[in-house]
């Protein structure tokens, strides 16, 4: 008896130490950025603020500065996930609807694309961006941006465009659509929700991107969010409150999209690979 | 972010009838050759900025790693071929070897911890009632939700030397010496910090992805074990860990990439420093590359890293594609 209340009491004591784990940083970030400065240099921590203060976000939001790089990181990621979106549809139709000759090669070369080690290869990119006169643009970084989530979009879609029932496609050609129209008119629409899911993620991923930014664009007029927060403390010296309400803007549209995004990214992605 | 073994189901688009052109068009012929053309066309945008901003770029990076290319050369525009130069540079002194070998280890440690301490978590996900694993899975959410910047920022703030929570509570906890402690003054303590923080980030990753495998495994298998004698143990060994076997395979395999390429964690927190000592092989490349201007050699180091990442992922890479071959 002693024992089994034991074994119903051990892991929920478990996960609750856990959600503790996980969650304290993330609340300590937001409990900080409302937290008038007294509380934050206070010899004991201030657990739970009393008072709630949005002085800090006005200082991250005064920064030199700021609302270009909102408006920067907006563009770059934004545009990225749109032309990767639409470059991928095609290629995501032909790989999952096509039979020719190097299907095989083409998905294994954008599984090889996918695992392409960025962080390593700044040094090329900044020569050959510096040699076609593009640094400080958000040109080059679109470009390289898109790139970055072109293979995980081309390979996710792809499982989306197969999981539309064939039928459906030929049904419609029957009825006198031509394939593209097919495509414009039956498949698009189902495609809605593995569209939304993998351009968030794509959206992660761009908006998240730092070491390319950091090489390509030192300019303050061409650069991102990211770098603006990794500078921000610096900066600030030790302006917690400024610096955590900086991060907590910065991050709080990806825990937003993550929150939409957990579900599907759960039970679609995983669950319709694991039938592999 | 999904796990590579994940394959969607191929669709019946393989069972494609093969005798198009007999039921007659006009010209069936040319018909069948715009058909034949359409997959490439339609690859074609895909294929062309890969050729183009991936594969350029880690041609050029093999190019650049030939030459001698600093400050000077730099900005006069010049080429300098210098033959295999950087390379024995890099090969015969000291500092690479030291820092391949800190990244492998910091990797192993990284991912050590990440599968395990994610593995279990799955598991325990798997175990609780309703409303806890809600609960455990926002908390995951969460976390892996953070943006790497903000994430690093967080915990420089969580480990500052002043105000900052962790010296408190190691002070309040009767470890008094910890209470003014400089985390980015050691290059143990900037490790130690780092690894917290990636493994805190990788986790929820791991977790949710196995936990997730583990409700595909249908409830019957565990009834027929128990039946059959097995205890907890056994039926644990014989019945979920074969099913997450390819999980656990493929999760490893990117924890591996992700970790060792974890310049962002590594490079805001503390720069690879005190004295470089942090420094793992990417931000060792930008350091001396971009950094300190030694492009040429900055790219040899960036082939390098390449190379070695490859050897430690080409066993599970092999397993990948020959799947991929064997199923398409």
């Amino acid at each position: 008896m002693n024992r089994s209340l034991f074994g119903r009491l051990w892991p929920n004591v478990t996960a609750a130490v856990l959600f503790v784990v996980f969650v304290f940083p993330v609340y300590w970030m937001f409990a900080t950025a409302f937290k008038p400065t007294g509380d934050i240099i206070s010899e004991t921590p201030v657990w739970f603020p009393t008072e709630v203060t949005f002085e800090h976000f006005g200082t991250a939001t005064d920064a030199d500065h700021f609302w270009t790089y909102v408006r920067n990181s907006l563009t770059v990621t934004v545009l990225a996930v749109v032309f990767s979106l639409i470059i991928a549809l095609a290629g995501s139709f032909a790989l999952a609807r096509m039979r020719f000759r190097g299907r095989r090669g083409f998905v294994i070369g954008f599984m090889l694309a996918q695992m392409a080690p960025w962080e390593v290869m700044v040094i090329a990119i900044y020569m050959i961006v510096r040699d076609a006169s593009m640094l400080n643009s958000l040109v080059p970084l679109t470009a390289f941006y898109m790139m970055m989530i072109l293979p995980f979009t081309v390979l996710t879609l792809r499982g989306f465009v197969a999981a539309v029932p064939k039928e459906l496609e030929e049904s419609a050609m029957v009825d006198g659509c031509t394939r593209a129209q097919a495509f414009r008119r039956v498949i698009l629409p189902l495609l809605a929700p593995g569209l939304m899911s993998t351009s968030m993620f794509g959206f992660i991923t761009a908006w998240n991107e730092f070491p390319l930014v950091l090489v390509l664009n030192k300019d303050a007029g061409a650069q991102t969010l990211p770098l603006w927060l990794s500078s921000f403390q610096t900066q600030f010296g030790n302006d917690w409150g400024a610096t955590m309400a900086a991060s907590s803007l910065f991050a709080v549209p990806i825990l937003i999209l993550f929150v939409f995004l957990q579900r599907r990214a759960v039970s679609g992605l995983t669950a319709g690979a694991v039938k592999g | 972010m999904t796990v590579q073994t994940e394959r969607p189901p191929s669709g019946p688009a393989d069972v494609r009838r093969t005798d198009d052109g007999g039921s007659g068009g006009p010209t069936p012929r040319a018909a069948s050759r715009a058909g034949a053309l359409a997959p490439y066309l339609l690859l074609l945008p895909a294929c062309a900025a890969t050729v183009l901003l991936l594969g350029w770029p880690l041609l050029k990076d093999v190019l650049l790693s030939f030459q001698n290319l600093n400050m000077a050369q730099l900005i006069q525009h010049v080429t300098e071929w210098n033959g295999v130069d950087n390379y024995k540079e890099v090969l015969t002194g000291e500092d690479f070897w030291r820092v391949t070998l800190r990244s492998i280890l910091f990797t192993a440690v990284n991912v050590a911890l990440t599968m395990v301490l994610g593995a279990l978590t799955g598991l325990l996900l798997a175990r609780l009632g309703k409303r806890m694993r809600l609960t455990l899975l926002i908390g995951l959410v969460l976390a892996w939700a953070m943006p790497v910047v903000a994430a690093t920022t967080v915990y420089q703030w969580l480990f500052a030397q002043r105000f900052g929570v962790v010296n408190w509570v190691l002070d309040k906890l009767g470890w008094h010496s910890m209470a003014d402690y400089s985390w980015t003054s050691s290059q143990m303590s900037t490790f130690f910090v780092v690894t917290l923080l990636i493994v805190w980030m990788s986790i929820p990753f791991v977790a949710i992805n196995l936990y997730a495998a583990t409700t595909t495994i249908p409830g019957e298998l565990y009834e027929a074990a128990s039946l059959d004698g097995a205890g907890a143990w056994r039926s644990f060994t014989t019945v979920t860990l074969p099913v997450l076997r390819p999980f656990l395979y493929a999760t490893t395999f990117l924890e591996i990439i992700w970790i060792f390429k974890a310049f962002v964690q590594v490079f805001t927190f503390n720069g690879g420093g005190p004295d470089r000592l942090t420094e793992i092989l990417p931000v060792y490349a930008y350091i001396e590359g971009v950094g300190n201007q030694h492009y040429g050699m900055g790219a040899a180091i960036a082939v390098l890293t390449v190379l070695i990442m490859l050897g430690l992922t080409a066993y599970y890479l092999r397993i990948v594609l020959k799947q991929e071959e064997d199923e398409l």
